[in-house]
C-alpha cells in the first residue's frame, strides 16, 4: 500500500485512522452514559443537554473548531489547564481527535439512546427482582441487548471521525504529519497544481474505508441480532 | 402470620388501600382488572415508588413507612414470576435461569438447579434461548429462575392469563406444589376464580383498591355472599382423599365420610386433593333422591340463603365433606321451603366435575 501511495499520502492516511480510532473510542464511554441519561432518566435540564449534544450536528464546523480553540487551546480555559496536567490539544493530532469526537458525539448518542429505548424495561425489573443491583442491570441486560446499537453508533463515530474537517482545520490547523488528516490532504492536495492524481488515491481510500466499515457493521449487527431473536 | 401487607398508594382513578395478612401457603390477590392488584403486587416488590405502608415476610421487614424502611427490588429476596415471562433474549435458557443466583448471597450448587429443571421438566431446553420456546414452556423457565434466587417470597402476577387452557392445565400443578413443599409464601395475583380455588390457601378479594373480603379459602369461598366474578363462577372448594380407582373410569374420593365419585384422575391412592364444585352444578333435594343417574349425594343442614337481584338465590348447605353451594331459582328456593335450618340433600353429577376443578392440595 505503501508503494501505491507516496508517504506524504500515507502519513495522512495512517494520522486520519488514528485519529478516528481515538475520537470513537472516546467518545464510545461519555456516549453511552448521556444517551441512557436522555432514554431513561428525567432531570431538570434534560432539553439544554439534548440541545448541547446536538449542537455539532447544526452549528458551522467552523464555529465548533473556534470554540474548542477557545476553550482548549494553550490559552483556552481548559485547555491552560489541562497543559499543567501535562495533556495538550493545540495543535496536535490528539486535537484532531478531540474535534472528531465532538462533532461525531450526536450521531453516537443519537443511535445509542435509540436503541436503549427499544430495551423493554420490565426486563430491568425482572433483573432487579432476581437481586442485581444497578450496575448489574445494566451490564448484565442493557448493555447486550443494545449491542447492535452502540456498534451502529461507532461505526457512525468512525466514519465521521475519518471525514471530519471544518472544525479540525480550524482547531488544530493543517500541519503535515501532525494534523493534516485525510480530508485535510486532500483539501491540500487540490490547492496545488498537479495534486489531482494524489487527491483523487486519497478519495479512493476514503471510499475503501467507509464501505469497509459499512459492511463490518452490517456483519456483526445481523450477528449479535441473531444471537439476541435466539435460535 | 407468614406475610403482613399493609399499603397505601395514591393512583390515578383510585385510592390503593390494602391491609391484609396471610399465613404460610399461597395468598391470592383476586378481583378484576383494575382493581388494584398488579399495583399492589409490584409495591410489595419494591417496583413502583410512591407506596406508604408496612410489608413484611417471616418478620423480615420490607417496607416500613413509619421507620423509614424501604427495600431496593434487588435485596427484597424475591422470585417473580410474571405474566409475560420477561425471560432474557440474549441468554440461554440455563443462564436465565442461574441469572438469580449470581446475586444470592449463598449460591447452591449444581444439585438444586438438578432438582429444579427436573420437577419442571425443561432439561431439553436448557441450551435453547427464549425466542424458541413456546409460551407454557416460557413460564416453567420462569418459574425455575424465580425458585433459583433462593426467594423468601413468591410473587406471580397472573402468570397464566397469556396460556391457553391446555397450557395453564399444564402450568397450574407447579404451583399447586410449591404451595405444597415449599416454606416460602406465595402472593399469586389472579382475576380466574378456576385459579383461586385450586391454589388459594388464604383468599384476598380486591375491589377499587381496597380488601373487599379475606380469609381462608374454604371459608371464603363458601360464603354464598362472595361473587366477586359474578354467579355463574361460584363455587365451594372441597378437600376429598382418594381411595379407590374403580375399572369403570371413575376414581372414588371420600371427603367428611361422604364418597365422591369423579371421572378418573391421575393420581395415587391416599392422596388429599381440592374439588371445586361450582355451585350451578348442584341440585338440592329435601327428601333422599332415588332412581337419580348423578352419583353423588351429599347430606346436610342449610346454613344460608342468599337472593340477588336476579331469579336466582344461593343456598350454602353444611355437610360432612364440608359447606357445598347450591345456585337454585327463587322460585324453587320458595316451593321447596329451602330456609336456614332446614335438612336437605346436594347433588352433583360426576360428569359435571371437569379435571381443571381437582388440584393437588
Amino acid at each position: 500500500m505503501t508503494g501505491w501511495l507516496g508517504p506524504e499520502e500515507w502519513s495522512a492516511v495512517a494520522l486520519s485512522l488514528k485519529v478516528a480510532l481515538w475520537a470513537t473510542l472516546g467518545a464510545l464511554g461519555p456516549g453511552i452514559f448521556v444517551a441512557y441519561a436522555l432514554a431513561r432518566w428525567s432531570f431538570p435540564g434534560k432539553q439544554i443537554v439534548n440541545g448541547l449534544v446536538h449542537l455539532p450536528l447544526i452549528l458551522p464546523p467552523v464555529a465548533t473548531g473556534y470554540l474548542l480553540l477557545i476553550g482548549f487551546g494553550t490559552q483556552g480555559v481548559f485547555g491552560s489547564f489541562l497543559k499543567e496536567l501535562g495533556i495538550v490539544f493545540a495543535f496536535r493530532w490528539t486535537g484532531a481527535a478531540l474535534a472528531a469526537a465532538v462533532m461525531a458525539f450526536p450521531l453516537l448518542v443519537r443511535a445509542v439512546r435509540l436503541s436503549i429505548e427499544a430495551v423493554d424495561p420490565r426486563l430491568e425489573q425482572a433483573a432487579s427482582t432476581l437481586g442485581a443491583p444497578r450496575g448489574w442491570v445494566f451490564l448484565t441486560v442493557t448493555m447486550p441487548l443494545i449491542l447492535p446499537g452502540i456498534l451502529a453508533g461507532a461505526v457512525l463515530a468512525f466514519a465521521k471521525a475519518m471525514g471530519e474537517f471544518g472544525a479540525t482545520i480550524t482547531f488544530v490547523s493543517n500541519i503535515p504529519g501532525q494534523t493534516r488528516t485525510l480530508p485535510s490532504a486532500i483539501y491540500s492536495f487540490l490547492q496545488v497544481p498537479g495534486g489531482e492524481t494524489a487527491a483523487m488515491r486519497l478519495v479512493l481510500v476514503s471510499v475503501f474505508v467507509a464501505m469497509g466499515a459499512l459492511l463490518l457493521s452490517e456483519f456483526i449487527g445481523r450477528y449479535l441480532a441473531r444471537r439476541v431473536a435466539g435460535g | 402470620m407468614s406475610l403482613f401487607v399493609s399499603i397505601k398508594q395514591e393512583l390515578a382513578q383510585f385510592t390503593l388501600d390494602a391491609q391484609f395478612q396471610a399465613p404460610k401457603g399461597a395468598t391470592v390477590l383476586f378481583g378484576a382488572s383494575g382493581s388494584g392488584k398488579t399495583t399492589l403486587i409490584n409495591a410489595v416488590a419494591g417496583l413502583s415508588r410512591g407506596s406508604v405502608g408496612r410489608v413484611a415476610v417471616d418478620g423480615w421487614v420490607l417496607q416500613d413507612s413509619a421507620a423509614g424502611v424501604w427495600l431496593a427490588p434487588h435485596k427484597r429476596r424475591l422470585g417473580y414470576v410474571f405474566q409475560e415471562g420477561r425471560l432474557f433474549p440474549h441468554l440461554s435458557v440455563r443462564q436465565n435461569l442461574l441469572y438469580g443466583q449470581w446475586f444470592a448471597r449463598k449460591r447452591s450448587g449444581a444439585g438444586e438447579l438438578g432438582k429444579v429443571v427436573e420437577m419442571l421438566g425443561i432439561g431439553p431446553l436448557l441450551e435453547r434461548r427464549p425466542g424458541a420456546l413456546s409460551g407454557g414452556e416460557k413460564q416453567r423457565v420462569a418459574i425455575g429462575r424465580a425458585l433459583l434466587a433462593r426467594p423468601r417470597l413468591i410473587l406471580a402476577d397472573e402468570p397464566l392469563a397469556a396460556l391457553d387452557e391446555a397450557r395453564k392445565a399444564e402450568i397450574m400443578p407447579y404451583f399447586e406444589r410449591l404451595r405444597d413443599e415449599s416454606e416460602v409464601p406465595i402472593l399469586y395475583v389472579s382475576h380466574s376464580m378456576g385459579e383461586v380455588a385450586r391454589l388459594a390457601t388464604t383468599v384476598v378479594a380486591l375491589e377499587n383498591g381496597r380488601v373487599s373480603r379475606a380469609g381462608p379459602a374454604a371459608e371464603v369461598l363458601g360464603d354464598p355472599g362472595f361473587t366477586p366474578a359474578g354467579v355463574r363462577a361460584v363455587g365451594a372448594v372441597l378437600d376429598a382423599r382418594v381411595v379407590q380407582h374403580h375399572a369403570d373410569g371413575l376414581s372414588e374420593l371420600e371427603a367428611g365420610g361422604i364418597p365422591l365419585f369423579l371421572p378418573r384422575i391421575p393420581q395415587e391412592l391416599g392422596k388429599v386433593m381440592r374439588v371445586r364444585i361450582a355451585a350451578h352444578d348442584v341440585i338440592l333435594s329435601r327428601e333422599e333422591p332415588r332412581g337419580l343417574s348423578a352419583l353423588n349425594v351429599l347430606p346436610g343442614e342449610i346454613d344460608a340463603v342468599r337472593a340477588g337481584d336476579g331469579p336466582g338465590a344461593i343456598v350454602s348447605v353444611r355437610t360432612a365433606a364440608g359447606p357445598v353451594l347450591a345456585r337454585v331459582t327463587r322460585r324453587s328456593a320458595a316451593a321447596l321451603g329451602l330456609v336456614p335450618g332446614v335438612r336437605c340433600f346436594a347433588v352433583v353429577k360426576t360428569v359435571s366435575i371437569a379435571p381443571e376443578d381437582v388440584g393437588g392440595r
